[in-house]
C-alpha cells in the first residue's frame, strides 16, 4: 500500500469539498472538520511509524517511470511535519469554535482551512519542483481567503499587501523554475540532484541557488524580505494568525532546507555562507522588531522572524548536530508558535486590548493563564525541561563545529532577548495593578478558549521532556538532509 | 529567436516593475499581469525553439516542440488568472470600503500607536 503517504494530503481536501456544502449548517461544519483532522491525523501516525521502519516511501503517480511522472516523497523530515502540521490545526481549529465568529463560521472558514491544509502538506510532501508552486498556489489562495475573511478595514488593507508580495513572488518562482528547466531539463527534485551533480554546479546554478533563496525567502520572511509580515499578519483574527504564525512561513524554510541540502550541495562557501549571513541579520531584524513593539500581537510576530533565523542558521552549517537542531527547532517552533497565539489571543480577550500599557494584574484573576504563558514563554527561550532547549544546543553545536564561532554565541545572545520581549508581555500584562479588563468576559468562553491552549502547551512540554524518544526519528530526518543520496535511490528505485 | 524573446520578456518585466511600483492600486495589478506574462513567454524561451511541429502525435512527423514548457505555462496561466480575478475584486471591495486607490494612504489603522 505505497498511496498511504497521499492520504494526508487527499483527506483534508476530499473534506475540504464536503464542507463546501451545507455553510450555514454549524454543527456539520464544525464535526466534519474535526472529523477529518482526526482522520488525517491518525493516517499521519501511521505515515510516521512506516517510515521510520521501511526508509523514504515514494510513490509515482500513474505508474509512470520515475523522473517523468509526477513523484511524492515522504521522507522522515515532510512526514514529522505533516503529523505536526496536522496535530497544530485539530488544536486551532477547537480553538477558533468560540473566537472565529459565526459569521465567518458560515462563510467557508472551515473549506479554507482544509484547503490551506492540503497545500501545507501538499508542500511537504512534493519530489516536483512544479508541483511544488502548485501546492504553494493552494495555500496561498486559501490564505488569501482567510486572510480577507470578514472585510474589516485593516483587513482589506493589508490583504492587497499581502497578496502584492506573493504575486510577485510566485512569478519570480515560475522565471526561476524556467531557468532551472533550461538549465538541467528536468523537474523532478531527485533527478534535478543527480543532474546538478553531474555538471558540478556552474556559476549558472548559484545564480539560481540565490533565486530559490529569494523567492522562498519571501515566503519565509527572512531578512531583507519580511517587510510583509509585520503588517499582513496584524490583520486576521487570532485563529487564523496562529494558522499562518505556525504554518506558513515554515513552509518557506523547509522549501530553503530542502533546496539546500538536496540540490545546491558543490558551491557551500557562496551559497551557505550567504544562507548564514542572511540567517543573522534575519534575528537582528527580529530581534529589533519584538523589543520596539508594545503590542503583544507584534511581540510574538517578531518572534517568528527571529526563529526563521535560527533554523535557517541551523541549517546554513550543512553538518549532523546543525541539521538535527534546524529539524527539532523547527517543529519546537510550529507549536509553540501556535500556543502562544492562541494564549495571547485569551489575554486580548480577558482585556480587550492589544496595548501591553494598559494591562496589568492578570495573575490574581487568572491564575492558570498567567502559569501557562510562563511555560510556553521558558520554552519559546530554550530552558532546558522545555521544547526549546535541544533543538538551539543542538544548532549552536553544530555552529562551533563548522567552526561559526561568534555566529554561535550571536544565537545563544539572541535567545536573551526572545526571552526579554516575552517576558514583558508577562511582566506587564500579569503583575503590578489591575489594568483594563473587558467589559464582559463570559466564564463559559474562556474556559472553552483555555482548554485546547492548555492541551497544546502540555503537548510542548511533552516534546521537551520526551527528546529521548524523538531522536531517532529527528536523526533519520537529518540523515535524508545530509545524504541525498538517500533520496534520490527512493525517488529512483521507487519509479521502477 | 531566443536574444530576441529573451528581450521582450526583459522589457515586459521592466515594464511591470514600474507600473507596480506606482501609487494607484490599478496600476499595480495591471503591472501583476505584464509580470505573468513575461513570466509565461520566460517558461516558452527556456523550453527552447527547436521543432517546428506542434506537440500532437500524427503519422511521419516526429520533429516535435517541447511539449513540457507548453504543460507548465498552461497551469501557471490559470492560477495567475484565479489570483488576477480574486485580487481585482479585493480591490474593488477595498474602494467601496476605503474610498480610496492611492496606496499611500492604505496605511495605518485607528488601534496604531
Amino acid at each position: 500500500m505505497n498511496n498511504f503517504l497521499l492520504l494526508p494530503v487527499i483527506i483534508p481536501f476530499f473534506f475540504g469539498m464536503l464542507l463546501i456544502f451545507g455553510q450555514k449548517k454549524l454543527a456539520y461544519q464544525r464535526i466534519t472538520t474535526l472529523l477529518g483532522l482526526l482522520l488525517s491525523i491518525l493516517c499521519a501516525f501511521g505515515l510516521v511509524a512506516n517510515v521510520y521502519e521501511n526508509g523514504p516511501q515514494t510513490v509515482t503517480l500513474g505508474n509512470w517511470p520515475a523522473p517523468f511522472g509526477i513523484t511524492m516523497v515522504s521522507d522522515m523530515v515532510s512526514a514529522l511535519l505533516v503529523l505536526t502540521t496536522l496535530i497544530l490545526t485539530f488544536f486551532i481549529v477547537w480553538y477558533g469554535f468560540e473566537s472565529i465568529g459565526k459569521e465567518r463560521e458560515q462563510f467557508f472558514y472551515y473549506p479554507a482551512v482544509m484547503f490551506i491544509i492540503v497545500g501545507v502538506n501538499g508542500a511537504f510532501t512534493t519530489g516536483d519542483i512544479f508541483n511544488l508552486f502548485v501546492f504553494f498556489e493552494v495555500l496561498l489562495m486559501a490564505s488569501y481567503l482567510l486572510i480577507v475573511l470578514g472585510g474589516e478595514k485593516a483587513q482589506l488593507q493589508e490583504s492587497i499587501k499581502y497578496i502584492l508580495v506573493n504575486v510577485i513572488s510566485s512569478a519570480f518562482f515560475v522565471i526561476t523554475v524556467a531557468f532551472l528547466y533550461s538549465v538541467v531539463g528536468t523537474l523532478n527534485m531527485a533527478d534535478i540532484s543527480q543532474k546538478i551533480a553531474e555538471i558540478n554546479q556552474p556559476g549558472i546554478l548559484t545564480v539560481i541557488a540565490v533565486l530559490f533563496l529569494l523567492v522562498f525567502g519571501m515566503k519565509a520572511a527572512i531578512f531583507p524580505l519580511y517587510f510583509w509580515l509585520p503588517g499582513a499578519y496584524s490583520a486576521p483574527p487570532i485563529p487564523v494568525l496562529a494558522l499562518f504564525g505556525a504554518l506558513l512561513t515554515k513552509v518557506g524554510v523547509y522549501a530553503i532546507t530542502r533546496t539546500y541540502t538536496l540540490f545546491f550541495t558543490q558551491e557551500f562557501a557562496y551559497t551557505h555562507e550567504l544562507l548564514l549571513i542572511l540567517s543573522i541579520l534575519t534575528i537582528v531584524a527580529g530581534c529589533i522588531g519584538a523589543l520596539a513593539h508594545f503590542d503583544v500581537k507584534q511581540i510574538i510576530i517578531y518572534n517568528i522572524v527571529i526563529a526563521v533565523g535560527v533554523i535557517l542558521f541551523g541549517v546554513a552549517q550543512m553538518n549532523e548536530a546543525g541539521l538535527e537542531g534546524a529539524m527539532f527547532y523547527l517543529i519546537h517552533d510550529m507549536i509553540i508558535k501556535a500556543a502562544l497565539f492562541m494564549l495571547i489571543g485569551i489575554v486580548i480577550y480577558v482585556t480587550g486590548t492589544t496595548n501591553l500599557r494598559k494591562m496589568g494584574g492578570l495573575m490574581k484573576t487568572y491564575p492558570a493563564l498567567g502559569w501557562f504563558y510562563l511555560i510556553a514563554a521558558l520554552g519559546l527561550a530554550g530552558v532546558p525541561p522545555l521544547s526549546g532547549f535541544i533543538g538551539k544546543l543542538l544548532i549552536v553545536q553544530g555552529g562551533f563545529e563548522a567552526g561559526n564561532i561568534w555566529t554561535s554565541v550571536f544565537i545563544l545572545a539572541s535567545s536573551i532577548v526572545v526571552l526579554l520581549s516575552v517576558m514583558r508581555i508577562f511582566i506587564y500584562a500579569f503583575w503590578g495593578e489591575q489594568g483594563q479588563l473587558a467589559t464582559h468576559v463570559e466564564k463559559k468562553k474562556y474556559h472553552r478558549l483555555f482548554f485546547p491552549t492548555m492541551l497544546l502547551v502540555i503537548v510542548s512540554i511533552f516534546y521537551g521532556i520526551g527528546t529521548e524518544w524523538l531522536t531517532p526519528f529527528i536523526k533519520q530526518a537529518a540523515n535524508v538532509l545530509m545524504d541525498p543520496s538517500i533520496y534520490i535511490d527512493a525517488v529512483m528505485k521507487g519509479g521502477e | 529567436m531566443e536574444i530576441v524573446m529573451a528581450f521582450v520578456c526583459g522589457l515586459l518585466f521592466m515594464a511591470a516593475i514600474y507600473l507596480i511600483l506606482s501609487k494607484s492600486l490599478l496600476r499595480i495589478i495591471i503591472g501583476t499581469g505584464l509580470l505573468s506574462h513575461g513570466a509565461h513567454l520566460l517558461i516558452l524561451t527556456m523550453g527552447g525553439f527547436k521543432g517546428s511541429a506542434p506537440p500532437v502525435l500524427s503519422d511521419g512527423i516526429t520533429d516535435f516542440v517541447d511539449p513540457l514548457p507548453q504543460a507548465l505555462i498552461l497551469t501557471a496561466i490559470v492560477i495567475s488568472f484565479g489570483v488576477t480575478a480574486f485580487f481585482l475584486v479585493l480591490a474593488y471591495r477595498a474602494y467601496q470600503e476605503i474610498k480610496t486607490d492611492d496606496m499611500t494612504l492604505m496605511k495605518g489603522s485607528e488601534d496604531n500607536e
